[in-house]
């Protein structure tokens, strides 16, 4: 493993090309293009059917530079361990396999396979993008959709269940490492796949990835809304290595800071949250000040 | 080596001595038995392979798929609600043009639940771009797994080997297993097209537009429907293909099965009747039975399902007063399935000659869910309909207790 990447010290070869399909300001474009860096190029990447179908291209095109195999939406670990046992059986070492899955293709219709390849231990890296609902197909509610978010099946009073929490599931699954990250933050995505790379097992990283038009913010706050999400604490940054936890990078600083922006800041820049009243946004602030002063009194120097 | 084992067994002996490389499954009544006995080949390392112990049949097939994408043999095998389960992944699998082998230890299927055999499960995946091929005892069990590898790995079409639970899975009966090195000679190593590939990346199963699009040196690349319609040629063309693995086997093995049709009495026999699977076997004790009573009866024994050989069934049939379908499925609201195939596939030849020549056709449904088949009641339905006294009735049903 490097020291500490810096933007000067990435890999300069690129494995997205520019001029794809994703949309403008796209949270996953930055995503992928930095997490394929911290891939290299001998890595196999597999799909299932969501915005990264989308943003690799359409036939005969392909907008990544490394070889990706498109699944069935229900899947991506499935066919990720097919790919393994396949090297092994072949003596073919040498090459990460990575599952690149959306929110909906991993908190709900891919959670079985997932589940599955995480208690048979399989060696590969499973990568959650999460933009928080089924944006591909028109920005539909999925698992990860957070409380009070308006999309196109919960148009009126936004959903009412909450977030559900894929990398604590995950944890329950014992598996060597499970870590968080967003966008907003390259530099900490791509040490967590770094590392991801050098440990053997399954691998779990969730990244959150606004997206501009299923929030409903201008694409180019792609950033600024990411680091709002960690900064208000509606999203924490972790790490959890052999079942140890700790918050790293912008969460990390919080904890030193001991202060967090208001929620209000976050939510109030997104139109998917414009029906959410003073009280349910209060619910939400004292959810995240619950969590965060668990976190204060557990990490006390 | 000649060996008395189960059905199970045998189609487990003939992954084996196929080197597949990885294997993929999840546990169904009647196929257990032969992924324990795969898993147990594995684990003793008399089998060098990968052996996934997924947690569904949709995984199953979707390790197999995956691991064909990189170039391994893979296999897997199911039954009844397992094969509905990997429905999505069987038209994945022969859309994306994947040589994998399944077994199919055919069951019928929920719901009400019923673990006993009928033939409903592989059937009603009739049209996922699936070769399927039929055995009727331990032999062709193991051979045809052989030559599926074969078959699929030539057309680059996914093969289903499907044969009689319980009937066929969990008896026993003495087979002859064939030698490695001869199977090693009769099948080479599987060298695949595209095998995913960092020094050479590619995109596989691409999302596709309605038409063809050029591609960065200006060619122009097949869209959705071209890949539709090279798939359907190349399953037509497979049809010839399953015949050449039959006889190159035959010569390799000395051995003397065939690839389509096999046929028990029927060359001066007035009536046939057709069925697929163990129940042509019974059959072939109804034909001896009238044959005493003076009725010609002939049996044909239908291998390959799809593609099907229409052609070569159309011939068998040519000249026979009357055809009896017996059937282990049902296409709700119609008939039959391999009822509505020959049907359409005597017409379509008949047209090439005269209409005249056609021969009268009935349809049977029996065995479902295990029902009992009875050879008096097999007797009782075939013999009105040699002498002019069948019900009219299509299809009709036998064993019924309403």
């Amino acid at each position: 493993m490097q020291s500490k990447p810096t933007i000067l010290t990435l890999p300069e070869e690129e494995f997205v090309h520019p001029g794809n399909r994703a949309c403008s300001g796209c949270g996953l474009g930055i995503a992928y293009r930095i997490g394929l860096k911290a891939l290299g190029k001998d890595t196999i990447v597999v799909v299932p059917p969501s915005c990264l179908t989308v943003l690799q291209g359409l036939y005969p095109v392909a907008a990544t530079k490394l070889p990706s195999l498109n699944v069935t939406f229900a899947s991506t670990a499935a066919a990720a361990s097919g790919v393994l046992a396949a090297l092994k059986s072949l003596g073919r070492e040498g090459i990460t396999v990575v599952g690149w899955a959306g929110d909906g293709g991993t908190s709900d219709i891919g959670l079985q396979s997932l589940s599955g390849a995480a208690e048979r231990g399989e060696d590969f890296i499973y990568i959650c993008y999460d933009n928080e609902g089924y944006m591909n197909t028109g920005v539909q509610r999925s698992g990860t959709t957070p409380m009070g978010a308006l999309t196109t099946n919960t148009p009126i009073f936004g959903k009412a269940q909450d977030k559900k929490n894929v990398p604590a599931i995950m944890r329950a699954h014992e598996i060597p490492y499970v870590a968080t990250s967003c966008s907003a933050y390259p530099l900490d995505l791509f040490t967590k796949i770094e590392k991801a790379k050098t440990i053997r097992g399954t691998k779990y990283i969730h990244i959150l990835t606004p997206c501009p038009p299923g929030w409903g913010y201008d694409p180019r706050y792609t950033v600024k809304v990411g680091k709002l999400a960690v900064e208000t604490g509606m999203y924490d940054l972790y790490e959890v290595e052999n079942g140890e936890f700790k918050l790293t990078g912008a969460s990390r600083k919080l904890l030193d800071k001991r202060k967090l922006l208001p929620v209000e800041a976050y939510l109030k820049m997104q139109t998917r949250f414009k029906t959410m009243r003073d009280e349910h946004i209060k619910q939400v602030q004292d959810r995240i000040n619950k969590r965060w002063d668990a976190y204060f009194e557990r990490f006390k120097e | 080596m000649k060996v008395i084992e189960s059905g199970n067994v045998a189609a487990a002996l003939g992954v084996k001595l196929c080197r597949a490389n990885v294997i993929a499954a999840y546990p169904i009544t009647p196929q257990t038995p032969l992924t324990e006995k795969l898993s147990e080949f594995v684990e003793s390392g008399q089998m060098k392979a990968e052996y996934i112990p997924v947690e569904s049949e949709h995984s199953a097939l979707g390790v197999c798929i995956a691991a064909s994408s990189t170039g391994a043999r893979a296999f897997t095998a199911t039954s009844a609600n397992g094969l509905l389960y990997m429905h999505e992944q069987l038209h994945w699998a022969a859309g994306a043009r994947l040589p994998i082998v399944m077994c199919v230890a055919n069951r019928g299927v929920g719901a009400p639940w019923t673990v006993w055999n009928d033939q409903q499960d592989s059937l009603s995946q009739r049209d996922t771009g699936w070769i399927q091929l039929y055995a009727a005892d331990h032999q062709e069990i193991i051979d045809s797994v052989i030559k599926a590898f074969y078959v699929a790995e030539r057309t680059s079409i996914p093969v289903m080997v499907c044969y009689d639970g319980y009937i066929l899975s969990h008896t026993h009966m003495p087979f002859e297993v064939p030698d490695q090195e001869k199977v090693d000679a009769f099948l080479p190593p599987f060298r695949p097209g595209y095998a995913l590939d960092p020094d050479k990346p590619a995109n596989l199963n691409t999302v596709t537009l309605p038409e063809t699009r050029n591609n960065i040196r200006g060619e122009t690349a097949h869209g959705y429907m071209e890949l539709r319609y090279l798939l359907h040629e190349d399953m037509r063309n497979a049809i010839d293909v399953v015949g050449e693995a039959g006889q190159r086997f035959n010569d390799v093995f000395s051995s003397s099965g065939t690839a389509y049709l096999d046929m028990y009495k029927c060359d001066d026999a007035t009536f046939v009747a057709v069925a697929m699977g163990s129940l042509s076997l019974h059959l072939r004790v109804v034909a001896d039975i009238l044959r005493d009573e003076g009725i010609k009866l002939g049996i044909m024994d239908l291998k390959l399902y799809r593609p099907f050989p229409d052609k070569v069934m159309a011939d068998a049939l040519k000249g026979k007063e009357g055809v009896i379908v017996m059937e282990k499925a049902i296409s709700y609201g119609y008939a039959g399935p391999l009822y509505s195939d020959i049907c359409s596939a005597l017409y379509t030849h008949a047209m090439d000659e005269s209409l005249g020549d056609l021969p009268f056709i009935y349809n049977y449904i029996l065995g479902l869910g295990g029902r009992a088949i009875r050879t008096t009641d097999l007797v009782d339905a075939i013999r009105p309909i040699c002498t002019g006294g069948a019900a009219k009735d299509q299809p009709a049903w036998i064993g019924l207790k309403l």
